[in-house]
């Protein structure tokens, strides 16, 4: 869209050519314009408005042809919504000049070939619509599209190359169909049933032992959940019973068939699917997400199209496109979702909510922000007070009442969102209904809900605030009060070990000394681990340790600022009595015993002490697995540290490669060539250098080009970093299979059934850690198989490896 | 959108052109309209659902060292601090319908109220009694103080 200024210094022809050149510049703009809004709402009829603009078009197709090309193939694919309109546009043109039409098939060859070379598939699947759709306007013919459909099912067919990859061929054939189904059931029935069969015989031999690790439900009552192209082929199928009659699909071109049909068509050039390579990354698949039926929806209200329906899918797909279009403008989203275009022939807040919690659900991980949900469902609610928020509500009932079977990882998204929305609604809500929860044990999935969604209401409010908005009968599982627990202050607390120095230490912190002077009055403290002898020296002392940690703590724990603080100034304390793992474990332990009653705070600790460098990776996963922390095992707040931990050193990881591959990449470039970065803050001279706060989150700039030695040692430290990231996934889940191990050897031998509450946690726990970090775990599956999930493991531990396996396979 | 709005910063130093450069560099965000009650772990624990939080930044007030209904959030990433203006500015936190806006950048001093009486300038003017930001404006406050003490 930029306009070219033409730089040819001859001044006195430079003005007339400049006035030529924007004026063609604002011709350009203004036939984009029409092209793009075409079929929006306007006054006059669509038909009237696509014969308008071919005509427009057609007149200055000799000047502006390529920008026209460029355009009008983009359109489909960027606004996918309005295909058709696309189709019967250059419908028309192609009726009135042959060769146009000739150009913008080459044209939308050459997006395609593009789209599978660069591995874009979402466009790559909406062109293949578009060319089908073509078919239905004349402008290809059925005979060449059916090869391009043959070669789709052989790429499909053949052996040695994932399935993600087979699959992706055959489900961009698949949604095609709606649109050109009717046509080449008219026209080309038998090839139809030809392709119909071969996709039969596709699904029929296809693996999906993947489905059970993208489920949100682990069981199909109330409703099945499909894997995506089950469900897509049962819709089609069902398309098939009713002879490819599709009525959702809005097809301006049925008005213009006369014109059309006397129009040429062209033949698509063979287009062979681009050879799969190691490096190509397919779509991951998905499972369908259905929580209502039609019976959800109020009777006297338009029908819920069944699950099975063409309808459904075609609805759902545009919604999801609209959630594409604006989700970083929450209430643009909400305005272009509440005005779906045939909003009154369904019940829509129920197809909307479905289609956002689908999202937010979504397995391996929701493709937006969470909050961005939450905070498009409160839109959505303000926009339509009278039915929105009934709506949501009733989804919550369901959602609450079939928790018993929801992933962990699901769990954890419907306690955020849900604890998220009561903030922004005074914290209302029908406590009363869900009094059954109180009966149930804790570690029950409907218990465990409340209490978590208490725990993070607290954290966004504040104690008193929670205990009022609950009726009394919830106090059992209501958080404790968020303070700090510093025994020494407790009843006797003055004649536990330690209290003495507990006391010194308190009143010298508090005249701001230095770290040498603090590590002098600790080291004086005797380490009950030495032997009596003294000839073993110990890894730590765990008293120091105590007596240091616990009262820095309690003096910095009115807030995370003073606590940071305190983290600061005395790191070096931190780290010379910190050195090793062991060390690391005992403070944890003592960092814990203070912030118990405040998971938050603790949480936030830790994290600091991650990024402080004060304490490892590997530290925190042993000491999240240590004897110690078993009975908060199933609480929320252990697996938000450990996903923490693991996040942080992925991050390391991910910004070391990139540091590398830059680097390399300069090295690569011509020695000469030097770039000069016009935003390096180096070269401001006489300015405080700052941050470059931009997409990179290093300090450093690339100020110099990189030698071969400083790329070298990068590589050096970014092979160190994925030995380290490699470490704590083999800790953390040779830890998941020993104790789920040991715990179902101790149910065999004292003869129970090991499928507690725990057992589930525990196993969906494990699984929430393959989705939650899948793309860096799949780096170490191979050494996973090879080490640590082997044959002879339980059949549900290897299980969850397999299906996580699976999803790439 | 995650623009800025027409908020400058009057005590700003260095010229115009300087702080829309940081603004639009910027990772730090201006969080007004809080509770004076609403403490640090409410805001991070909502900011944290944009990314990581570096730091907050409580405002204060002057001469009190109290809260005063405003803060910074610092992320490490603009694009977080996007995310927040996209997902957070005007939803509610304690409650209140928060409102964030990109910041310069914290300086020391820039977390204490410009009000007069310590807090910030819109609690010395507002006509309204707001219970989280202590009750009636100070001028209201003040002359209801003067004429009940001239009665």
């Amino acid at each position: 869209m930029s306009r070219r200024k033409r730089d040819d210094g001859y001044e006195h022809g430079y003005r007339k050519r400049r006035r030529v050149v924007s004026e063609q510049a604002e011709i350009e703009d203004r036939l984009e314009s029409l092209i793009i809004r075409v079929g929006d709402k306007t006054s006059s009829s669509l038909e009237s408005n696509l014969e308008g603009l071919a005509s427009v078009l057609e007149a200055d197709m000799n000047t502006y042809k390529s920008k026209i090309l460029r355009i009008l193939s983009e359109c489909p694919i960027q606004m996918p919504e309005k295909c058709t309109i696309y189709s019967t546009l250059v419908g028309l043109l192609n009726a009135k000049n042959y060769n146009f039409g000739g150009e913008f098939v080459e044209q939308m060859v050459r997006n395609l070939k593009e789209a599978l070379r660069e591995g874009q598939w979402e466009s790559a699947r909406l062109i293949v619509r578009f060319i089908s759709d073509m078919v239905n306007c004349h402008i290809v013919s059925a005979s060449s599209l059916l090869q391009l459909y043959d070669s789709f099912i052989d790429a499909a067919m053949e052996q040695g190359v994932p399935q993600v990859r087979r699959d992706w061929y055959m489900y961009a054939l698949l949604t095609a169909l709606p649109w050109v189904g009717r046509e080449l059931f008219e026209k080309k029935e038998n090839d139809l049933e030809r392709i119909m069969a071969a996709m039969e015989g596709y699904l029929r031999r296809r693996n999906t032992a993947h489905v059970a690790a993208l489920r949100v439900w682990n069981c199909d009552t109330p409703h099945p959940q499909e894997e995506y192209l089950e469900c897509l082929w049962a819709q089609v199928r069902k398309l098939r019973t009713d002879e490819w009659q599709e009525r959702h699909i809005y097809r301006p071109y049925l008005a213009f068939d006369s014109i059309l049909s006397e129009a040429l068509q062209h033949n698509l050039p063979v287009i062979l699917p681009p050879p799969h390579t190691a490096s190509t990354q397919y779509p991951l698949p998905w499972v369908v997400f259905r929580m209502f039926d039609y019976t959800d929806c109020p009777e006297a209200g338009p029908l819920l199209p069944g699950t099975h329906s063409v309808e459904r899918y075609l609805i759902e797909e545009h919604l999801h496109q609209i959630v594409t279009r604006h989700h970083n403008e929450r209430k643009e989203l909400a305005t272009q979702l509440l005005a779906f275009p045939q909003r009154n022939k369904i019940p829509l807040e129920y197809m909307i909510v479905e289609v956002l919690f689908s999202e937010l659900f979504h397995m391996p991980s929701p493709r937006y922000l969470e909050i961005s949900y939450g905070c498009t469902l409160i839109e959505l609610c303000k926009l339509q007070p009278s039915t929105m928020p009934q709506v949501l509500a009733q989804a919550t009932e369901l959602l609450y009442e079939r928790i018993d079977t929801m992933n962990a990882t699901c769990f954890d998204r419907f306690v955020s969102w849900f604890s998220y929305h009561l903030s922004n609604f005074q914290f209302r809500w029908s406590w009363d209904d869900w009094q059954n929860c109180l009966s149930l044990e804790k570690d029950h999935p409907k218990a465990k809900f409340v209490s978590e969604v208490f725990g993070k209401c607290l954290r966004l409010s504040y104690y008193k605030r929670v205990n009022e908005m609950v009726p009394e009968c919830y106090s059992p599982l209501l958080p404790p009060k968020p303070e700090p627990y510093f025994k020494y202050q407790t009843e006797g607390g003055n004649s536990l070990p330690g209290a003495t120095q507990v006391q010194a230490l308190t009143e010298l912190l508090r005249k701001k000394p230095t770290p040498e002077e603090v590590l002098e009055l600790i080291q004086q403290l005797p380490n009950p681990l030495k032997d009596d002898d003294g000839d073993m020296e110990p890894s730590h002392n765990p008293l120091a340790i105590e007596v240091f940690v616990q009262t820095l703590l309690h003096l910095g724990s009115k807030s995370f600022t003073h606590t940071f603080a305190g983290l600061a100034k005395y790191h070096s304390v931190f780290k010379n009595i910190c050195e090793n793992e062991e060390a690391q474990i005992c403070m944890l332990r003592q960092v814990y015993e203070l912030w118990q009653h405040h998971p938050q705070f603790l949480g936030v600790v830790v994290d600091k002490m991650l990024k402080t460098q004060i304490v490892e990776c590997c530290a925190v996963a042993n000491w999240i697995f240590s004897r110690d922390m078993a009975p908060e095992f199933t609480r929320s707040y252990i697996w938000e540290i450990l996903h923490l931990t693991i996040r942080k050193m992925n991050k390391h990881v991910v910004r070391l490669e990139k540091e590398v591959a830059d680097a390399r990449a300069k090295l690569r470039a011509a020695p000469s060539d030097s770039e000069s970065s016009d935003d390096d803050p180096n070269r401001e001279t006489g300015e405080k250098r700052r941050r470059t706060v931009s997409n990179k989150d290093t300090p450093k700039d690339g100020e110099e080009q990189p030698t071969e030695e400083m790329v070298e040692r990068m590589e050096e430290r970014l092979e160190a970093a994925q030995s380290d990231q490699k470490n704590l996934f083999l800790i953390v889940f040779q830890r998941f299979i020993m104790i789920l191990s040991e715990h179902v050897v101790r149910c065999d031998t004292d003869g129970k059934d090991f499928n507690t509450f725990w057992y589930q946690w525990t196993v969906g726990r494990l699984q929430q850690v393959f989705m939650a970090h899948h793309e860096q775990v799949e780096k170490y599956s191979q050494t996973l198989e090879t080490l640590l999930f082997t044959h002879d493991l339980d059949s549900n531990i290897l299980d969850t490896f397999r299906q996580f396996q699976a999803l790439r396979s | 959108m995650a623009v800025a709005s027409t908020y400058r910063d009057q005590h700003f130093k260095g010229s115009r052109v300087e702080q829309e450069r940081l603004l639009s560099q910027s990772s730090t965000l201006y969080v007004g309209n809080l509770s004076f009650y609403t403490t640090e772990e409410q805001i991070h624990e909502l900011f944290s659902k944009c990314g990581d939080v570096k730091r907050i930044i409580m405002g204060l007030d002057k001469f009190t060292r109290t809260p005063c209904g405003f803060c910074f959030v610092e992320f490490y990433l603009r694009s977080d601090a996007e995310n927040a203006i996209r997902f957070v500015n005007g939803t509610r936190l304690d409650d209140r319908i928060v409102r964030t806006d990109w910041d310069a950048g914290f300086v020391e001093g820039r977390q204490y109220g410009r009000g007069k009486t310590g807090g910030q300038v819109r609690d010395e003017y507002r006509t309204d009694f707001d219970g989280g930001r202590g009750g009636w404006g100070k001028m209201i406050q003040q002359k209801v103080a003067t004429s009940a003490a001239n009665n």
